[in-house]
């Protein structure tokens, strides 16, 4: 409204405060702020500065080179680990999206009773141990798992298959169950604040269903679209765990070729080095989630 | 706007203004059984952890045969799940405290503070439960090497806290942007200096919310895994316990172990859920 | 510019009770928002237990100023000095001021008690004498029995007295009250507006009263400063306010005034002669620090103009009249208003109160004359 003309008041009381005092800042900041630039920033510049190193046998040799780059960029493995890994985190996303949405708004938009308990239900499996969902997967899909012995008993089959596990179904799967939640609640934090007058207004405007979804509640629910998106593709692209216990010898990730570099290779410049396309993505996510606000209030 | 009557201007029956997907009620329906479905699937693998846990046979099969207690009579024996326990508990409450003093200073800073990088600042804070984990384990594993700082539960406790600030400051930005307008200038304005505003007025306001931020660390330390792993030194947490064990191969204690974290983490979201609506009701 | 001879008003006899050294001064105060201007060099006095309000429209000024007296803000340039000490950039909790917020701003987790009291803990006030002003403070504001409830738990208009006992319980020097009437209902906010007065009155604290609201400025203050873009236009009684505004902008803000355009024509002194072109010469009284020349306004406030046809005797010695076409009639309860329209074209309002019903009806289209004491003619410069 008039937000130009009138500042509000918390502006006013914002501007009054740091125009009076801007002494309490120093004893508020430098904990934090030292904390973060150097546990955090000055790690992650020295992360990618052993990207532009080297190894030789098992020691590192601290002079500037771009042979790992070059490594990354021509030879195929890499490149089409980063490809699967890419378009798997991709695949997820969308799925969390599709699943997501419906349970979203049904919880905003339709329930009414027990509503709190509903979210925080829904909340749970994002605090409970991610660690234990996967393995869980491991069970139910495993040559002797729950699924198998099931469809055994069924008479669905007639011997154990292997197809389940070790595969890129079994790490898609678990990928799209565990970051549900991710998904779910920024995309229920923005659908609970869309009025329903809008909904409202547009079908009585006489838009059928699909065109108020498309045009009304889809744009204003983009920026927890975008929020949960950046979670559930950035926590993918950076897994090692599922690609261990679920993946399959031709399902290499490229969290677990880092994982692998900076264990048992013991190569941590080319670790490191294949860090840099995993930044390089979020960071292109990042921009445009930000582009479209979505990181005002990105759910923890 | 709209009128009371079931009938648009134009004078056509108008549909039914309820449904995202229907006309009525079975568009209503159908999304009920979409969201069952869902709810179902991400409960699925928590389920079937808890079940398995008190299931007699070695490998997890369906139908279930027996029921037992003895893969909790096991954990109990077990000395190294519980110096993992010890270890997990210390390293989470002690970076949950860290987080929660450095959280809440900057939640501060922030909200009362105009300075130049404000923005770069809540970007950095969060920055750690942006980007992939593994992203700041490896970032840390070379910065401890580089200082030559060998791993123990101290790296540990540093990488847990940094992004513990995260959910901290998050909470309490939020509690903070919610408190009474001039509050604090109305306690000024009686007569109390910054610092007994702080204790008297801001303080009891945001602490609902410091707590709860406190307890949504201390389960995300308890929980964490991915970072850790770079991180450990020769004792590990009960995630990295865990993790080592399941590379070897499945043991159905790991279900009971599984079903005990469970319920500790179901435990701290109530408790952190009771906390944080206590915040928003204003105390 | 004008602020000069506003700052000189002369001191009128309904003020004689305040004495003493001012209890503010503003000595050309003004306050930027990065390059915004705020307020613009207002300079003022506030005398000892007076009931001042800053009177404008929004956006005027009023909270930044009200803001700066309480220490919230600094100025950008000037001074503000109370009770007789420079505040320079004292802190908020070391002024001898206590402020009723708009929105109330009580402490939610504190009962009404511990908000009350919550003042006179931080300069130690012993807890006997605490308890006992506290009871006291919350009789005088006409809410006893609420101690121990929490302010989620009261009425607006309970919340606004507790907010009011919470500043008058320290006995500052000055009460600052930003729009603290702005969130009641209009019964209420009537009610509350003489209590306020009647407190002012009581307590003898100087009262500075932040409102957009014309008419509860002119019920409730001595003086009214009226502001405009970070300026103070005109300070006076609301008397002087309603009855001799100097600008354009204040007649036209407060009340309902006829604004018409003449040429000077000449002066004897008691009166200036004028010319409404299409009405010929009319006489009105002389302005006040501007010169009477060349192309002046003309504004006259509708309620003193009288129809002619009402009047019992037929001729009023010295009056101004004016003739005009009837062209439109508002019923408005108390009074009605008829617009006419005048032969050189321009409108004119005139209120006549509705004395009996039925009296003396004009259809539309009737030429109606209308007469006015020149005296209540103000001649304006812009
Ligand atoms: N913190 C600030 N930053 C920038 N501009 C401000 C700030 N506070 C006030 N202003 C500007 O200063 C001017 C005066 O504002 P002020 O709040 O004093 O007006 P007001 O007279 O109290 O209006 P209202 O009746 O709407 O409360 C306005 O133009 C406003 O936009
Ligand atoms: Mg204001």
């Amino acid at each position: 409204m008039a937000s130009i003309a009138a500042p509000t008041s918390e502006q006013t009381i914002a501007a009054a405060r740091s125009e009076r005092r801007p002494g309490g800042l120093w004893l508020l900041l430098p904990g934090p702020l030292g904390w973060m630039v150097f546990f955090y920033l000055v790690p992650l510049v020295i992360l990618l500065v052993h990207a532009f190193w080297s190894v030789d046998y098992l020691t590192i040799q601290r002079t500037f080179t771009l042979e790992n780059f070059r490594t990354l960029l021509t030879n195929d493995l890499y490149l089409r680990v980063l490809g699967r890994t890419a378009a798997m985190a991709a695949v997820v996303t969308l799925a969390d999206l599709c699943l997501a949405f419906p349970l979203a708004y049904f919880l905003a938009k339709r329930v009414t009773k027990h509503r709190e308990l509903l979210l925080l239900l829904v909340i749970f499996p994002l605090w409970s141990s991610y660690l234990i969902r996967v393995f869980a997967w491991k069970t139910i899909l495993g040559t002797n798992g729950i699924l198998n012995s099931f469809l055994l008993t069924v008479g669905v089959i007639d011997q154990p298959a292997t197809a389940f596990l070790y595969s890129k179904t079994a790490m898609f799967l678990t990928f799209s169950q565990v970051w549900l939640p991710f998904m779910i609640l920024p995309l229920f934090t923005v659908l609970d604040r869309l009025p329903n007058s809008f909904i409202e207004a547009a079908s009585d405007l006489g838009a059928n269903p699909w065109r108020t979804f498309r045009s009304v509640i889809l744009p204003l629910s983009l920026p927890g679209i975008l929020a949960g998106s950046l979670s559930v593709f950035s926590l993918t692209l950076g897994d090692y765990i599922t690609p261990t216990l679920l993946g399959g010898p031709g399902d290499q990730m490229i969290g677990r070729l880092v994982a692998d570099n900076f264990g048992m290779s013991n190569n941590w410049p080319l670790g490191a080095t294949l860090v840099v396309p995993i930044l390089v993505l979020v960071s292109l996510f990042i921009a445009v989630a930000n582009r479209f606000g979505a990181l005002g209030r990105t759910a923890a | 706007m709209s009128s009371a009557l079931p009938v648009s201007v134009d004078g056509r029956p108008r549909p039914a203004r309820r449904g995202l997907l229907g006309r009525s009620g079975a568009g209503d329906r159908a999304l009920a059984l979409v969201s069952l479905l869902v709810f179902l699937f991400l409960y699925l693998p928590l389920v079937v952890v808890v079940v398995y846990s008190f299931s007699a046979a070695e490998i997890a099969v369906w139908p279930i045969e027996g029921w037992t207690l003895d893969w909790y009579r096991e954990l109990s024996r077990d000395k190294e799940i519980h110096e993992a326990l010890q270890l997990s508990v210390i390293i989470g409450v002690v970076s949950a405290s860290i987080a929660v003093v450095l959280g809440t200073l900057a939640a501060l800073a922030i909200d009362r503070y105009e300075f130049p990088g404000k923005a770069a600042l809540r970007f950095a804070v969060v920055l750690p439960i942006t980007l992939p984990g593994i992203v700041t384990g490896v970032a840390m594993l070379s910065f401890f090497s580089v200082l030559t700082w060998p791993m123990s539960r101290w790296t540990l406790i540093i990488g847990h806290t940094t992004f513990c600030i995260a959910l901290v400051l998050n909470t309490v930005v939020a509690r903070l942007g919610q408190l009474p307008r001039n509050i604090s200038e109305a306690s000024a304005d009686l007569g109390a200096p910054p610092w007994r505003t702080f204790w008297r007025v801001t303080f009891p306001l945001i602490r609902p919310a410091i707590l709860a931020g406190a307890v949504l660390a201390f389960t995300l330390s308890f929980d964490e895994v991915i970072v850790s792993f770079f991180l450990q030194g020769r004792e590990p947490t009960l995630p990295l316990l865990i993790w080592g064990r399941l590379r070897i191969g499945l043991s159905p204690e790991i279900n009971a172990t599984a079903t005990v974290i469970v319920l500790v983490s179901l435990a701290a979201v109530l408790v952190s859920n009771r906390l944080s609506k206590q915040a928003t009701l204003g105390g | 510019m004008a602020q000069a001879l506003m700052t000189e008003t002369p001191v009128r006899a309904d003020a004689g009770r305040f004495g003493g050294t001012p209890s503010i001064e503003l000595r050309d105060v003004s306050k930027f928002f990065g390059q915004v201007p705020a307020v613009s060099g207002i300079s003022l006095e506030v005398r000892q237990g007076e009931f001042l309000t800053l009177l404008g429209p929004s956006g005027c000024g009023k909270t930044t100023t009200l803001r700066m007296i309480g220490g919230f803000e600094l100025p950008s340039a000037g001074e503000i000095v109370i009770e007789g000490e420079a505040m320079g950039d004292r802190p908020p909790y070391r002024r001898p001021v206590n402020t009723v917020f708009q929105n109330y701003a009580l402490f939610p987790h504190m009962t009404v008690g511990q908000n009350v009291s919550y003042g006179l803990e931080m300069t130690g006030v012993p807890k006997p004498e605490r308890q006992r002003r506290v009871a006291e403070a919350l009789d005088m504001v006409r809410l006893p029995h609420v101690e121990n409830r929490k302010p989620a738990e009261l009425s607006g208009g309970q919340q606004q007295r507790v907010a009011l006992a919470r500043a008058l319980v320290n006995r500052p020097a000055v009460l600052l009250l930003d729009e603290p009437l702005g969130a009641l209902d209009l019964k209420l906010r009537k009610t509350m507006q003489l209590e306020l007065k009647q407190l002012n009155r009581e307590v003898g604290a100087t009262f500075v009263y932040v409102t957009h609201d014309q008419e509860e400025a002119l019920t409730m203050s001595d003086r009214i400063a009226v502001m405009n873009e970070g300026r103070i236009l005109q300070l006076g009684t609301p008397g002087d306010i309603y009855e001799r505004p100097r600008t354009r902008f204040v007649a036209d803000f407060i009340g309902q005034t006829n604004f018409l355009e003449v040429e000077v024509i000449g002066s004897d002194g008691a009166a200036v002669e004028v010319d409404l072109p299409g009405s010929g010469p009319l006489r009105a009284r002389p302005p006040e620090g501007v010169p009477a020349q060349g192309t002046m306004t003309l504004a006259v406030r509708p309620e003193k103009i009288s129809l002619m046809a009402d009047l019992p005797g037929s001729e009023i010695p010295g009056w101004d009249r004016l003739s005009g076409r009837l062209e439109e009639i508002i019923y408005v309860g108390t009074y009605t208003q008829y617009v006419l329209r005048l032969p050189g074209g321009q409108e004119l309002a005139v209120h006549r109160q509705n004395r009996a019903v039925g009296e003396g009806e004009h259809p539309m289209g009737e030429t109606l004359t209308v007469v006015f004491n020149p005296q209540s003619a103000a001649l304006l410069a812009d």
